[in-house]
């Protein structure tokens, strides 16, 4: 019997590991064994998908989600955009994604967070859509602040949007964070630092896209993200990882 | 120029946070934004099979449960089969298979109603015991955590599943088999994940 195309091993030296004593809240919350490799069955091959009865048409703009009618947030305008696509370069359509932030002054709309700087009574912070056939999708938001947070003394958490995203495959479940192009803060910041390749850190950041802009109105950035490729299996009539 | 492979790279995984409940369980959070929040309801009001619901814990290697984890779960219907086109068969309408939950902001229990997923196709010609796949993220887990949790009254079935016998330390593999009570007339699976320590549940590098 033929195995289905299985997912790519996850290239673990990208990736954070779980023990990262700078990321203090890591050390406790990392297990110490050994994970057990499994190859793919059909438990880790599939996973949810959704539709557009699952959100409505205005969840990916944050500027109006959740502001007064006729009014908007503070902050700087901007378009976040780009693909979502697998290792094969390949686009994944119709995948959810979720992104949620701070406020223009660094400050979450949750009961927990209980920093100096204000909640925007203009701003929820949360978004979601269905990348398009090609993998694409975009969301109108502001751009967060930078905010201080407990680890170190003096931590500051570089300018981010939190970012889930689904893919066909429950293996290609992934959290992400995007960053922003220039910030000072991100080659000293414990979370980022947790990622072992500096290449990999550049690709979570969000690069300027002026092209992307809309004239007066708002400044844009790009965000590809890529999720997990699959094998083809060649000898069959389909290209699965295709 | 020699051929160059054109693959790219996984992006990397950062923390879900502690205000993951913002963008997905925004309820939480304190705030209500969406006309329905995703992950509420596994199985849809058509699912065949037994009701059950299953709680638990995450605790941390302190021993403290985790107050700020959050839970995905992905399983197959009382068939086997996953609602996916390639998920081994037709599922009922309604049956999605998926859920979201998180751990209570005091106490770290979390809890999730679903039906008792059936065997699944393992490899080749192995059954899979049935199980549910979990994915764990919060503050401080700089990547999902996948595990699998499988069912207490299910020894036989259990015991020949191709996944639990790769667990090479037997004691290990009863981290994720999941203990069978009652409750106001519904089983109840207890399943308290260990992040760390002695007793430190097996993750999986799927």
């Amino acid at each position: 019997m033929t195995q289905p195309g299985e997912f790519y091993q996850r290239d673990r030296t990208i990736q954070p590991p779980a023990f990262t004593p700078d990321y203090k809240t890591s050390v406790a919350r990392s297990p110490r064994y050994s994970m057990i490799s499994l190859q793919n069955s059909v438990s880790e091959i599939t996973g949810p998908r959704f539709g557009h009865s699952d959100i409505d048409a205005g969840d990916n703009d944050l500027l109006t989600n959740y502001a007064k009618a006729g009014e908007s947030p503070i902050g700087e305008r901007i378009i976040l955009h780009g693909r979502v696509l697998n290792e094969n370069a390949c686009p994944v359509p119709n995948t959810l994604v979720e992104i949620w932030q701070a406020n223009a002054g660094g400050r979450y709309r949750h009961k927990k967070d209980t920093y100096l700087a204000p909640i925007d009574p203009n701003f929820g912070g949360c978004g979601r859509t269905l990348t398009d056939e090609n993998g694409y999708f975009f969301f109108r938001t502001v751009k967060p602040g930078a905010y201080p947070w407990r680890n170190m003394v003096n931590n500051w958490r570089p300018a981010h949007i939190h970012v889930s995203v689904f893919g066909s495959g429950f293996v290609q479940r992934l959290i992400t964070q995007c960053y922003f192009e220039g910030d000072p803060l991100i080659p000293i910041c414990p979370i980022v630092q947790t990622i072992p390749d500096p290449d990999a850190i550049e690709q979570l950041t969000a690069k300027l896209d002026l092209n992307a802009t809309i004239p007066l109105d708002s400044i844009a950035y790009k965000f590809d993200i890529v999720l997990r490729g699959r094998r083809s299996t060649l000898f069959e009539n389909r290209l699965e990882g295709n | 120029m020699p051929q160059e492979l054109a693959y790219l790279k996984e992006s990397a995984s950062q923390t879900a946070g502690p205000y993951v409940h913002i963008g997905l369980a925004p309820g939480a959070a304190g705030f209500d934004i969406y006309r329905q929040e995703l992950g509420h309801d596994i199985t849809g009001p058509n699912a065949k099979g037994e009701r059950i619901r299953v709680e638990g814990r995450v605790v941390d290697g302190m021993g403290a449960p985790i107050k700020d984890v959050l839970l995905e779960v992905w399983q197959a219907n009382a068939d086997g089969h996953y609602a996916h086109p390639e998920g081994g068969g037709d599922v009922e309408d309604g049956f999605r298979g998926w859920g979201r939950v998180i751990s209570d902001f005091d106490t770290g229990e979390w809890s999730f109603e679903t039906v008792k997923p059936g065997t699944t196709k393992g490899r080749n010609v192995s059954m899979q015991a049935p199980h549910l796949n979990l994915w764990i993220v919060a503050r401080g887990i700089n990547i999902g955590l996948n595990t699998r949790m499988y069912f207490g009254d299910e020894a036989q079935a259990n015991a020949a599943d191709p996944v639990l016998n790769l667990i090479e330390w037997k004691h290990r593999r009863a981290t994720l088999i999941a203990d069978r009570s009652e409750a106001s007339g519904l089983p109840v699976y207890r399943f308290d994940i260990q992040l760390q320590g002695e007793n430190e549940t097996v993750f999986f590098d799927v």
